[in-house]
């Protein structure tokens, strides 16, 4: 993939993807996180570790916007700005109406676009990020997300005192909040590779009729398949191109059906496939079962174990594909199935 | 094992009609889903329901020593442990207990308790009208209305026939 210099050549690439002329620098990413994820595999990379989730708010939603808030002022920090340095703000959650999210940045008095793509928030806002400062519409922008367990457990299953049995495929929602900062030039001196968004490949809707909202994985599946066949068909290369393909929340159960539909159609991406997921808890002592999911799942792994490789040089190009399930209760309720959506960036490090 | 898997999956892959492709999509994903013990969870729930069911008679045995007659005796003992199921649910005791337990504490009454006192402990940040008054019921209800429901056609029927 080569850094195209001529100015009349379109940013297009293939059916659904982009490769950016000027690739957005990320310049600091920051995650903030409840006790469970401070006790994971990479708990001791994520930034701020608190362990009362309720952060001595009187409500759930209102403790989930105070993540996403530390995040953001996180985010600034380590980048050396301020929330007037800030263009835009892309972010969302999983609650209706997005309130984590706008009660947690009012404050902060950033521009704001409010986005839902249920746990692929991240990479739609990363995506939406990238597009606005590669075509010159922002000097910098910030991506963030946030989920909490007790949040989400309230909005799509049941109050948390009710004594009921999870099944195996079931996923556990991360709590705490996980963003970067976009810009469109290199930051200040950091040790490690400067690390660079190279383009995108925006998903699909992909439905394959799970109805099941305790089996997410089987539900997104599909539409991470979708979104890799085409996004190496429209960039012309093979899985292995990247060290890693890092899928957002799919869990054990869908990443290894992920991997079964993607080798039927030729496509092997067993040796390098990863899933937040199941990085971000460990199954056995954390009885997560299936993994953890939520929109903060890819955001605070990518902004705290991902990025750290690729600062390290670790490794030198992943995509990062956040997924998604578009349901909701009422969808739910109503027999409806669960539709998936899968966004692919292309993130890179160099030097 | 490993063969038939693939061949479900082939299925899906290839298949071009939509509900054909979904319907054995569901087929493969049902196949490759883990499922929860089914002799394992029938053990804890018959030992858990059963130490529920035997503390229930063990109330009602001290009620009756202490003096009260049988009805009164096993209305006690319905008391007793609809509050020790509130308490514990409070105290985020009874949640565990269910983990492990699954039908042995939800079948008897205190499963119906615990299920009445979660989203009444839940709900009152948002009030007591609209949160704690319209979604106290929220997990119980049904169990209230088809409860009444099923005795009003049993109701039915015994008139009919009587």
């Amino acid at each position: 993939m080569s850094n195209v210099v001529n100015k009349e050549v379109s940013k297009m690439k293939g059916k659904q993807s982009i490769l950016f002329k000027n690739p957005p620098y990320i310049i600091a990413a920051s995650s903030v996180a409840g006790k469970k994820e401070g006790e994971g595999p990479f708990g001791h990379l994520i930034d701020t570790v608190h362990e009362d989730v309720l952060l001595g708010k009187d409500t759930w939603e209102e403790a989930e916007s105070e993540f996403m808030k530390e995040a953001v002022e996180k985010a600034l920090s380590k980048a050396e700005l301020k929330s007037e340095d800030i263009r835009y703000l892309l972010a969302g959650d999983l609650l209706g109406q997005l309130i984590a999210t706008s009660f947690g940045i009012a404050e902060l008095k950033i521009p704001f676009f409010g986005l839902f793509g249920a746990c692929s928030t991240i990479g739609e806002a990363m995506s939406l990020g990238a597009i606005l400062i590669d075509g010159n519409f922002a000097d910098k922008v910030i991506a963030v997300t946030s989920s909490h367990f007790a949040s989400a457990e309230k909005q799509f299953r049941f109050p948390l005192g009710y004594g009921n049995q999870r099944p195996y495929s079931a996923s556990w929602t991360v709590t705490g909040s996980g963003g970067v900062v976009l810009s469109n030039q290199k930051g200040k001196k950091i040790e490690g590779a400067t690390i660079r968004i190279r383009g995108i490949t925006v998903g699909k809707i992909v439905d394959y009729g799970i109805k099941d909202t305790m089996n997410m994985g089987a539900a997104m599946a599909p539409a991470a398949c979708d979104t890799i066949k085409v996004h190496l068909s429209d960039m012309g290369i093979e899985p292995t191109y990247y060290d890693k393909i890092i899928t957002g929340d799919l869990g054990y159960v869908g990443s290894d059906i992920l991997i079964d539909l993607l080798k039927e159609e030729n496509i092997d991406i067993s040796k390098n496939h990863m899933d937040c997921g199941k990085e971000i808890f460990d199954q056995e002592s954390q009885d997560t079962h299936a993994g953890g999911s939520g929109c903060a799942c890819a955001a605070i792994t990518f902004a705290s174990y991902v990025i750290k490789q690729l600062q390290d040089r670790k490794w030198k190009r992943v995509l990062l594909l956040p997924t998604g399930s578009l349901h909701s209760k009422v969808s739910y309720n109503e027999g409806n199935t669960m539709p998936g959506i899968a966004h692919g960036v292309v993130i890179e490090a160099e030097g | 094992m490993a063969d038939k898997k693939k061949a479900d999956i082939g299925k899906v892959v290839r298949e071009k009609d939509p509900k054909r492709r979904n319907e054995n999509y569901n087929k493969y994903v049902k196949q490759v889903t883990p499922k929860n013990s089914l002799p394992k969870n029938m053990i804890a729930a018959f030992f858990v329901g059963g130490s529920i069911c035997t503390l229930g008679q063990i109330f009602i045995k001290y009620y009756m020593y202490m003096g009260a007659d049988e009805e009164m005796a096993k209305a006690y003992n319905t008391i007793t442990l609809v509050f020790l199921s509130v308490f514990f649910t409070g105290f985020g005791v009874y949640q565990k207990l269910a983990k492990f337990g699954g039908a042995g504490t939800l079948v008897p009454i205190t499963g119906f308790a615990n299920s009445v006192a979660a989203p009444a402990v839940e709900y009152k940040k948002e009030g007591h009208v609209f949160g704690i008054g319209v979604n106290i019921f929220s997990i119980a209800g049904p169990v209230i209305l088809y409860g009444i429901f099923s005795s009003w056609i049993l109701g039915l029927i015994y008139y009919i026939f009587s």
